[in-house]
């Protein structure tokens, strides 16, 4: 017990406004609920191993977004392969404005707050966010979290003539709802796509059904 | 700091006039600022005498309409990149209109606050807003042929009369097709046919010194009057007729009459002395006078984006109302509007054929499946399609069917972007299960025939109505010939084809009161696709085909050709053929009031005379039930 206690006093300063912004419930009426869109760019897919690269987050309440209310930021990581140079583009050399990953962490949750979070295959970028924060020995996100990947399989028509598979890229959401795959593999650009396809889902779902935020999150996450 | 977002609005705006002349750093500054709104089909934008927003619109994607009220009398529809609502930057009073999504929609919108210092430094961007906002045309730069009133003055001018319209500006073609006065005949007539364009200017440092037309070269060139080679300052008529440039569409019409002449060039000053800025031709004027299928297939045709063909594919919409209303029957307008379709869906393979990097390996036909392929499609609905492409060697087949995958795409593709939403099973030629060589479509229809489970029954239903909208015509017909083949080896497919058709759920209940869906979406609603139109097609398929007839698919149609293969039902087939005539019609009047398929009703928007005659085709699906029951023995498969 001690143990707890003493890692709560330890925590920083911009983690416990963080937390705090969670005083407030989620608001009840979907449009009325702030989310916040986020993609990552990773050095690799190893949890233990790779990095963040760079982080994009987008807000979004009652469908609408504004240019200025993101954020998108490069991050200075001395590790790095160059393997995977060639999905998202980052290069070392690129002039660029960089920042540390602790700074960014910091910033991150500064703008997120207590909003329910939208990311495409979420569970991925979730746990590497999470595992940057605990280098930092710093707690877990806490915000709800919601998966595209997962919704939009509900979004499909239960029919002996489709054949539903088992995962859904970024790609084939953006053909299926015909959005311009324009900075596809940067992270605020990809956090866009995935935000756009986010509302196209829930205006389906929501034409099948009535559809409140708790539904939304009922979805069985793993992270 | 960098940011995406901002970067791609910028990106979007600077194409579109007034952004188009900002420069990049205004043009970037304000970005970070812009809001992106989606709406979706059907939520309104703004109301009439809603106070003013903060904002005024960009259509970034999908398309807004402009309307005067619930009546709906259309102003204007907004594409991409049009902009809307622009009272708020000029007046601090309320909206004198609504808008609406007219589909999904992405809207830019920009804060007035941090635009307006803009119309200050820019004079262009000032003067082209006020311009937009005052003058009857949205966009004075338009090129496009839209053709109605701005809706900001519409209080007073409503866009409907037809008396008014014809004091609007003219839009013209600005792009100019010309030659200089030692071109060649061969090579301008090449050009014209190329361009698909009937006249040719003839210029001469900017300054226009004659015309050719198609006229021209008939009478002059192919009587032997001139010789082909000859340059185009032998045949050109000369002088020609200028006009200045803001010409309304009823001056337009005079000096064209007056001159007996097709083509007016329009210059800057009105004089043969200035800088040419552009034609009119009949055409254009025929366009702007209406909705007229005729002047609609030309600009079908001459369409060269599959972005071009959707306002033509609004004005279809329009047409169909517009003939509804006037009682014309359903026959003549579903014959003309399937014919409009199908001429869009031609020329979206076309353009999908022309973007291809090669021309197809080997022959292949585009099949509508469906309601498309039924011809009983008015209204946007899904789009239902397959492919079928000549038999290659077993080792050519992957590389084949990889070139028609990619074909597919881009059609289906080009369908959506016309507003064919795509299917949501999948029904697709894009899909690798519906684009296949004859020789497996073969297989394929021999196996759902050979062993008829439900799912197999249900895809025949679906299949079996296609019809060739493009390419080979042989390639259909073998495999129809095939089919029949197959239902003479396996009579019992018929059994189940009969069963499927019975198992529709029923339109009315014990009372004969209507039956109306119990949850989702729709609760309450009465889906008269499921419940009337259904069963009356399926029983229409199974019966033709059990008579080997394939070339007629449409269900009104079938029925007419039961009635004259069995005189002694003529009377019973002929009431089954204005039921579903009448059916159709009624989804069609729904659809178009709602904008959607027209599938659901609600049944207390009904009049009394409305529910009535809907009952009494209730009664006609009830005995052409029995009759399928009793001739197709089903009681036997399902007992």
């Amino acid at each position: 017990m001690e143990f707890f206690k003493k890692r709560k006093v330890n925590l920083p300063t911009f983690w416990e406004t963080y937390e705090a912004s969670f005083e407030v419930p989620l608001p009840k009426q979907l449009k009325e609920v702030r989310f916040v869109v986020l993609d990552t760019e990773t050095t690799g897919f190893d949890y233990e191993k790779d990095r963040i690269l760079a982080l994009g987050c987008l807000a979004l309440k009652n469908n609408t977004m504004v240019a200025n209310e993101s954020f998108e930021r490069y991050l200075d990581q001395h590790f790095y392969h160059a393997d995977n140079v060639e999905i998202h583009g980052i290069l070392r050399t690129e002039n660029r404005a960089y920042s540390s990953e602790l700074e960014v962490l910091q910033q991150f949750l500064a703008f997120i707050q207590n909003a329910v979070l939208v990311a495409h295959h979420a569970g991925f970028d979730i746990k590497m966010i999470n595992k940057a924060l605990e280098r930092y020995g710093l707690p877990k996100l806490k915000n709800k979290v919601l998966d595209t990947a997962v919704l939009y399989r509900r979004t499909l028509i239960r029919s002996p003539l489709l054949e539903k598979k088992e995962h859904y890229s970024l790609d084939e959401l953006a053909d299926k709802f015909d959005i311009s795959k324009k900075d596809r593999h940067t992270a605020l650009g990809d956090a866009y796509i995935t935000a756009i396809a986010f509302i196209k889902i829930v205006a389906k779902l929501k034409a099948k059904k009535p559809i409140t935020l708790k539904k939304l999150l009922s979805q069985r996450m793993r992270l | 700091m960098k940011n995406t977002i901002s970067e791609r609005i910028a990106d979007f705006l600077k194409d579109f006039p007034p952004f188009n002349e900002l420069n990049e750093i205004d043009l970037g500054r304000f970005s970070t600022e812009v809001v992106i709104s989606y709406k979706e089909k059907g939520e309104r934008v703004f109301d009439l005498e809603e106070a003013p927003h903060p904002y005024f619109y960009v259509v970034h994607k999908g398309a807004i309409l402009l309307h005067k009220d619930s009546d709906d009398s259309i102003i204007d529809l907004c594409d991409e990149g049009d902009i809307f609502g622009l009272r708020p930057l000029m007046a601090n009073e309320t909206y004198k209109m609504c808008a609406t999504a007219h589909e999904d929609s992405i809207l830019y919108a920009i804060p007035i606050a941090a635009f307006k210092p803009l119309t200050q430094t820019y004079e262009e961007v000032g003067n082209f807003l006020i311009e937009s906002f005052a003058s009857n045309t949205r966009n004075p730069y338009s090129k496009k042929h839209r053709g109605t009133l701005y809706g900001e003055r519409a209080n007073s001018v409503s866009g409907t009369e037809p008396v008014l319209f014809d004091l609007q500006p003219i839009r013209y073609s600005k792009k100019i097709v010309s030659c200089n006065p030692d071109a060649s005949i061969k090579s301008i007539a090449a050009t014209m046919t190329k361009k698909r364009v009937g006249s040719m200017l003839v210029m001469e440092e900017k300054l226009p010194v004659g015309i050719i037309t198609d006229k021209d070269i008939r009478n002059k060139v192919a009587t032997g009057i001139f010789p082909i080679t000859a340059t185009a300052k032998d045949i050109m008529t000369s002088p020609v007729i200028t006009y200045p440039r803001n010409m309304t569409i009823a001056q337009a019409q005079m000096a064209m009459m007056k001159s007996n002449i097709s083509h007016l060039c329009l210059t800057k000053d009105g004089t043969a002395n200035s800088e040419t800025v552009g034609i009119l031709s009949k055409h254009d004027v025929m366009l702007e006078l209406g909705n007229n299928p005729a002047v609609m297939i030309k600009a079908i045709k001459r369409a060269r984006k599959f972005k071009k063909i959707k306002p033509i594919r609004f004005r279809i919409m329009q047409l169909l109302e517009g003939y509804l209303e006037q009682n014309i029957p359903l026959t003549l307008v579903s014959k003309i509007i399937s014919e409009l379709n199908d001429a869009c869906t031609k020329q979206v393979m076309q353009i999908a054929l022309r973007k291809m990097p090669k021309a197809p390996p080997v022959p292949f036909a585009w099949l509508a499946m469906g309601s498309q392929g039924r011809s009983e499609q008015l209204l946007h609905t899904d789009q239902d399609n397959a492919l079928i492409f000549t038999d290659v060697p077993e080792e050519q087949f992957p590389e084949t069917q990889e070139y028609f995958l990619q074909l597919s795409k881009c059609v289906t593709k080009g369908l959506r972007d016309i507003s064919y939403e795509y299917c949501p099973a999948e029904m697709m030629a894009s899909n690798p299960h519906w684009c296949l060589s004859l020789e497996k479509w073969k297989e394929q229809v021999s196996s759902w025939i050979g062993n008829p489970g439900p799912d197999e029954v249900l895809l025949s239903s679906i299949f079996f109505d296609y019809n060739i909208v493009y390419g080979d015509t042989a390639l259909v017909d073998a495999l129809t010939a095939h089919i029949f083949n197959a239902t003479k080896k396996h009579p019992i497919f018929f059994l189940h084809l009969a069963g499927g058709a019975l198992q529709n759920p029923s339109p009315t209940g014990f009372f004969r009161q209507f039956l109306v869906e119990e949850d989702g979406a729709h609760k309450d609603f009465f889906d008269i696709k499921r419940r009337a139109l259904m069963p009356m097609t399926d029983a229409a398929r199974v019966l033709i085909l059990s008579h080997q007839i394939k070339s007629i698919n449409n269900t009104a149609q079938r029925f007419e050709k039961l009635a004259a293969l069995e005189p002694a039902q003529e009377a019973f087939f002929l009431s089954c053929s204005y039921a579903i005539k009448a059916l159709l019609k009624f989804r069609t009047k729904q659809g178009l009031l709602h904008n959607d398929s027209g599938r659901f009703i609600a049944l207390d928007k009904l009049t009394k005379e409305e529910k009535i005659k809907l009952k009494r085709t209730f009664k006609t699906i009830k005995e052409l039930q029995e009759l399928l029951r009793v001739r197709f023995k089903v009681s036997n498969l399902l007992g």
